[in-house]
């Protein structure tokens, strides 16, 4: 399986667009920085790049490339290797790469300027929505054989959770409004990725007022480390549940 | 070798195999035939788990390759079409073939000589012509000293040098006793390759016999004619 894994990266090097996207990651990241005199205030904005390029890029740049892979897994479902190798080591492979990229172009940034608690953060977190979106490409590819149509799934997944899940939370608040309804938020939150991330970051940043509502309840309710965890492994069932469910199915895939 | 128990295959409502009952042994040169979409590729697929069967059984050597991978190191697959990694170049994909099997047994190179492919190696796959893509495709079934050989059309597209030098490795193969599995359409060039014969028509396997037992039965010269003549006057068992 390791030198399945190693072709895909070597491949996926190979293939531009992931160096391109790590040159402008870390290009926006050091001018986010240099711009704001403020050390935080520059995370702040480095964290909104987060939340919004990384997941788009590590979606539609997998879609894209597991589609494209179509051949590769032919050429090794008539070798004697197990299937599920074959998707795992995909996954594997852009997971490694995208993450790699985020951790140089962004990683380095944030280490050299913001706070070392902060940065560690905001790194962990970048790495963990990568892997959250690969895997989410990994079911989109896997949900339809026609190209078009997965990449459409793609872009809608994240439209939904970088922007209309905020707008249907927030609409929720101000409908029901006069009921005891924070935990019930709490749970909406967990289902998405991207809200779950913003609030742990702004946990280990302390800028309360910009944690929105979810957010502030999210601290009322479990305190900052039994929080924090609790997003960790919300976080992680975001990569798992994805995942498995892509493997399954491409175990009883024809080809 | 490899036994077929009541294979049938659904893809949405089309039943492309219907309960295929194959029994294919060591040292026979066995051709598919049949119309075009009567699910020989299919049941091929499926010998190689590349397609999953709806219901039924594959025995491989004694084993149920229903979860098993291992069996495919003793298959050398050779497809209709051919589709390998854009970006990779012939040197590249035969590395890494070599590098994911790791076989410790010596390697037979005789095709890859035959096609002077390593004076192509630097060409990349998007490159090259159906013929080329297919001699890349017939080395790589070889190249491993598999007992199986499943060949999916394998002189379609190959000029008549290549098609000369693909059918006397067969033969050859043939002779070290190697269940070797052929689709073809080119009836005249199975004349003297196969021993036996498979016959599907609309995902049933009409009949399974060997060309000597048909030729006498049809009292024909050729595959081709005996094969006409069952076609018309039905088949006697």
């Amino acid at each position: 399986m390791n030198r399945i894994i190693k072709y895909i990266i070597l491949d996926i090097i190979k293939n531009k667009l992931v160096i391109a996207y790590a040159v402008v990651l870390g290009l926006l990241c050091f001018t986010a920085f240099s711009l704001e005199d403020n050390a935080t205030k520059g995370a702040l904005t480095v964290q909104s790049i987060i939340l919004f390029v990384v997941p788009l890029v590590s979606i539609i740049f997998s879609t894209i490339y597991l589609y494209n892979s179509n051949e590769f897994i032919e050429l090794l479902l008539g070798q004697p290797i197990q299937r599920r190798k074959i998707w795992i080591s995909l996954f594997i492979g852009l997971s490694v790469s995208l993450a790699t990229a985020f951790f140089i172009s962004g990683g380095i940034p944030l280490l050299l300027y913001a706070e070392g608690n902060v940065a560690l953060m905001m790194i962990s977190i970048g790495i963990l929505i990568t892997v959250i979106f690969v895997a989410l490409a990994c079911l989109c590819a896997i949900l339809t054989r026609d190209k078009a149509k997965g990449i459409g799934i793609a872009i809608l997944i994240w439209l939904f959770f970088a922007l209309l899940f905020d707008g249907l939370l927030l609409f929720i608040v101000f409908q029901f409004g006069d009921y005891p309804i924070e935990k019930p938020m709490v749970l909406l939150t967990a289902l998405s990725p991207i809200d779950l991330s913003r609030i742990v970051m702004q946990l280990q940043m302390d800028v309360s007022a910009l944690m929105g509502y979810t957010g502030a309840i999210f601290k009322q309710f479990f305190g900052n480390v039994l929080g924090l965890s609790i997003t960790f492994v919300l976080l992680l069932l975001w990569i798992i549940i994805p995942f498995s469910i892509s493997l399954n199915r491409f175990k009883k895939k024809d080809l | 070798m490899i036994e077929i128990k009541n294979v049938s295959k659904w893809f949405g409502k089309l039943q492309a195999v219907k309960n295929a009952t194959l029994s294919l042994n060591k040292g026979e040169c066995i051709a598919l035939i049949g119309p075009n979409g009567c699910g020989k590729t299919t049941l091929i697929k499926s010998i190689l788990g590349m397609v999953v069967p709806t219901s039924g059984d594959i025995i491989f050597d004694g084993k149920n390759i229903k979860n098993d991978y291992l069996y495919r190191k003793n298959i050398g697959y050779m497809p209709q079409i051919g589709r390998y990694p854009d970006n990779m170049t012939i040197g590249h994909i035969i590395e890494m073939i070599k590098q994911i099997r790791q076989s410790s047994e010596a390697l037979d190179e005789d095709l890859l000589k035959a096609f002077d492919l390593p004076s192509l190696y630097e060409k990349r796959m998007r490159t090259l012509s159906g013929g080329t893509t297919q001699k890349v495709s017939a080395t790589l079934a070889f190249l491993f000293n598999p007992d199986v050989l499943i060949l999916d059309e394998p002189t379609a597209g190959l000029d008549p040098l290549a098609s000369d030098i693909l059918k006397e490795k067969i033969i050859k193969e043939k002779e070290k006793g190697k269940l070797i599995l052929i689709t073809s359409h080119l009836l005249s060039e199975l004349d003297d390759l196969i021993t036996e014969l498979v016959f599907m028509q609309d995902g049933e396997v009409r009949f399974h016999q060997h060309v000597s037992e048909l030729l006498n039965k049809t009292g024909e010269q050729k595959i081709a004619k005996a094969i006409a003549n069952v076609l018309k006057n039905g088949i006697s068992e």
